[in-house]
């Protein structure tokens, strides 16, 4: 594979690694592909629960968000869905914004926001599962 | 600083078809496209998260945003939430395709990206239809 001529620069261990100069590898592209997969199911999961659910009155949808089951699939739904978003939003940001102090601050803002809305719904299916 | 015959020489050349120039190909469309679903889909997270702490909360509030919701803006805003999701959702299974190597012949690549289009309006005409049935109205 190398021969005497070689100029990689890296070391053996690098390229065992094989982590790059992000230091991360595949890490992100490997995440948005697992997320993407579980959201598949778990979106045709969300549109249904959400036919089903339609013109479903407050007691109505209070109850069947309270179901185990369905509280269980929609913190699958919304901790992959978000992942996967903030995953995407990241390679638009480092698409767009060419100043480094200005992506990473959208990044970290966009990561702030990824975890607002997660924490939130979370906390309000919790809500609604544990004390009505 | 006054312009080099160089300079000059370098205006004169033609240059090189650009985005201006090609007719986009549905490939390229259906990327951009899938970028901008995702972007949009960024944000639409909010409607999920409003709509599960009213539910969450008062009937008052619940009510209010069901009421929301159920305006013909907000009827367009779930409508293109709706497409957004399943046009983003089909180009992920066609970038899953992709992933294993097939597909990406241009002339597959293009019946591929067509049938993404076609797809995720039929889904979402679909799932609109099932919607107005479940309500019985």
């Amino acid at each position: 594979m190398s021969g005497k001529n070689n100029t990689d620069m890296r070391t053996p261990m690098a390229k065992v690694r094989g982590l790059g100069s992000s230091h991360e590898g595949t890490q992100h592209f490997w995440r948005q592909r697992l997320t993407a997969l579980a959201n598949i199911p778990l979106t045709l999961f969300f549109v249904g629960f959400l036919i089903a659910l339609n013109g479903a009155g407050y007691a109505e949808v209070r109850a069947a968000l309270a179901n185990p089951f369905v509280a269980l699939v929609m913190i699958l739904f919304l901790i992959s869905g978000l992942y996967h978003m903030r995953l995407g939003m990241q390679v638009i940001i480092e698409d767009y914004v060419i100043s480094e102090g200005l992506k990473l601050l959208t990044i970290a803002l966009s990561t702030f926001f990824t975890v607002a809305v997660g924490v939130a719904s979370i906390f309000a299916l919790l809500k609604l599962a544990f004390g009505g | 600083m006054s312009k080099s015959p160089a300079t000059q020489a370098r205006r004169e050349r033609p240059l090189s078809p650009h985005l201006t120039i090609y007719r986009p190909p549905i490939t390229m469309t259906m990327s951009i496209i899938h970028r901008i679903t995702g972007g949009a889909l960024y944000f639409g997270t909010l409607l999920v998260a409003v709509w599960l702490m009213a539910a969450a909360s008062s009937q008052a509030t619940f009510d209010w945003v069901n009421w929301a919701f159920g305006t013909w803006l907000g009827r367009l805003v779930l409508l293109g939430y709706t497409w957004a999701l399943m046009h983003h959702m089909l180009g992920g299974v066609r970038h899953f395709i992709w992933d294993t190597g097939a597909g990406l012949e241009k002339h597959t690549a293009s019946k591929i990206a067509w049938a993404t289009l076609a797809g995720s309006v039929v889904l979402t005409l679909l799932i609109w239809v099932a919607g107005y049935l479940a309500r019985g109205a």
